[in-house]
Formats: structure tokens, sequence, C-alpha cells
């Protein structure tokens, strides 16, 4: 039993250090800052969960305690990214955009206000 | 932004005492008597000056036709991430980096704030999508290979497997 937890203990392990490797490639190889969030922040949360979830399993006294750490990731993780997209836009840093001007429908919000405030 | 599900005070008190309560005992892993009585004290404690913050539900989530869908959302949602990761993966790695990327808007028929939150938070983990703001009942996606511009179309692709599951638990 105890060998059969440590195999998919393993096995875990090697998955999260793969798609934690994946989500770092596309950090580099993405054009702007909202693509490299959805590369960083799915890699990451798949990732990060799937090794801590090994160590649970390798120590399977610290099973429960991990549990609990997945769940604040899987909490987290989307919010800070949600943060770090807003606030990279509201400092005018437009997404890269291949079809044009009107693949953004967030620049509204935008214009809105900018247009009051003139 | 207006709150449309709020609980009452006692509710409130009550729920939060019990899931602080739970987290204690996660952690600490053992029903020893001094550690459970430990746990309760702070639990109560920090319930006191927090309770005020929480707005998730009220004891009616306990309903097992509710806790059949919450089951239900948590397969929903790992099928979710596993398929985003595998979608990140092809992206990364294929050489001429096959995106199309742009923010799409659509409307929600969720009502309670924590609802939308749990979208919002949904909508990022799943392939190619990423929640930049809510406005109201307006959500703002970046995608990552923009199929649609159309905000029915965009909903029907991106909320609509969660959203029908949400509507029965909130």
């Amino acid at each position: 039993m105890n060998q059969i937890l440590e195999i998919i203990g393993m096995v875990l392990l090697l998955i999260g250090g793969i798609f934690l490797f994946l989500g770092g490639l596309g950090i580099f190889r993405m054009p702007d800052t909202y693509n490299r969030l959805q590369a960083g922040t799915k890699a990451t949360t798949l990732g990060g969960m799937s090794v801590i979830l090994s160590v649970g399993l390798l120590e399977p006294g610290w099973f429960i305690k991990t549990l609990v750490l997945v769940i604040f990731i899987a909490l987290s993780n989307p919010i800070s990214s949600h943060a770090l997209a807003r606030a990279n836009y509201k400092r005018k840093n437009y997404p890269y955009l291949k079809g044009g001007k009107e693949y953004d429908k967030y620049r509204e919000v935008y214009q809105k206000e900018e247009e009051e405030t003139a | 932004m207006e709150k449309t599900t709020s609980p009452g005070k006692f509710t409130r008190f009550v729920l939060s005492w019990l899931i602080l309560f739970v987290v204690w005992l996660m952690f600490t892993s053992t029903l020893a008597i001094q550690e459970v009585i430990t746990g309760l004290i702070t639990a109560f404690l920090i319930a006191l000056f927090t309770s005020r913050f929480f707005t998730c539900c009220d004891f009616s989530i306990f309903s097992p036709v509710k806790l059949f869908y919450i089951f239900n959302y948590f397969f929903v949602f790992l099928w979710a991430l596993i398929t985003a990761n595998l979608d990140v993966a092809r992206r990364v790695i294929s050489p001429k980096l096959p995106i199309n990327p742009g923010i799409v808007k659509f409307k929600t028929k969720l009502t309670s704030d924590f609802a939308k939150m749990v979208l919002a938070n949904s909508i990022t983990l799943t392939p190619g999508t990423l929640s930049v703001d809510i406005i109201d009942d307006t959500y703002y996606i970046h995608w990552i290979d923009v199929k649609s511009l159309d905000p029915e179309e965009a909903h029907k692709d991106i909320a609509e497997q969660f959203e029908k599951i949400l509507l029965k638990i909130f």
C-alpha cells in the first residue's frame, strides 16, 4: 500500500514539474502580459497543486494539511492573476491584438471614463 | 455593488465559526481534547471580528441537492483545469505560437456577488480565458484564441457549463 502511494506521489511530482516548466516557457514565449498571465496562472495552479499533493502522498501524515493548501491555491491564484491583469490595463498597457482594435471590448469602459473627465 | 443574498448576523457568525474550526482541525490533524478546545476558542474570537465579511451562503448550502451540485461542480472544474493545462502546453510548445488574443465581454444571469466571484475564478482556470474585470453583471474576459466577438456566443463558449450549475447552488 505504501509503495503504491509512493509511486502515485512520484508520478504527480513529475507531472507537476512538467507543467511548471511549461508555464515558465510560456512566460518566456508569449508576446504580452495578458498572454503571459494565461500561461503562468493555469500552469502554476495545476503544477503547484500536484506537487503539493505528491508531498502529501509521499508523507501520509501531512496529507490533510496538503489538501488545505491545495484549496487555498485554487482560491487565491486566479484572484491574483485577475488583479494583475486589471492593474496592467489601468496602467494603459493595452493587449497585443492580431485582429485589430475591435478585438478589445474592454477599451470602451476606459474611453467613457476619459470622455467624462475630458 | 448591491448584495442580493446577505444572510443574517447569527447565520454568518455560526457558519464562519464552523468553517474556521474545520480549517483548524485539518491543519492540526488531531482530535486531542486540548487542541479541539483551543481551536474552538480561537475560531470563536476570529469569527467575532470577521463574520461581517462572510456573505457566501446560509444554512441551505447543506441541503443534499446543493451538496450534489457542489460535488458535480468540483468534477466539471477539475476536468476544465486539466484541459486548460493541456491547451496551454500545446500552444506553448508549437513553434508557430497559434494565438489570436482579444478581450470579449458578456453578461451573466448570476445575481449574488459570491457566485460571480466563483464564476470569474473558474473562467480564469479554464482553457484559454482570463477574467480581467467584472462591472455589475458584465464580464470582460481576455481570450487567447478569440472564436467569436458576439456576447451571446462568447457566453455559450466560456461560461455556460459553470453558470448552469452555479444557478442551482446559489
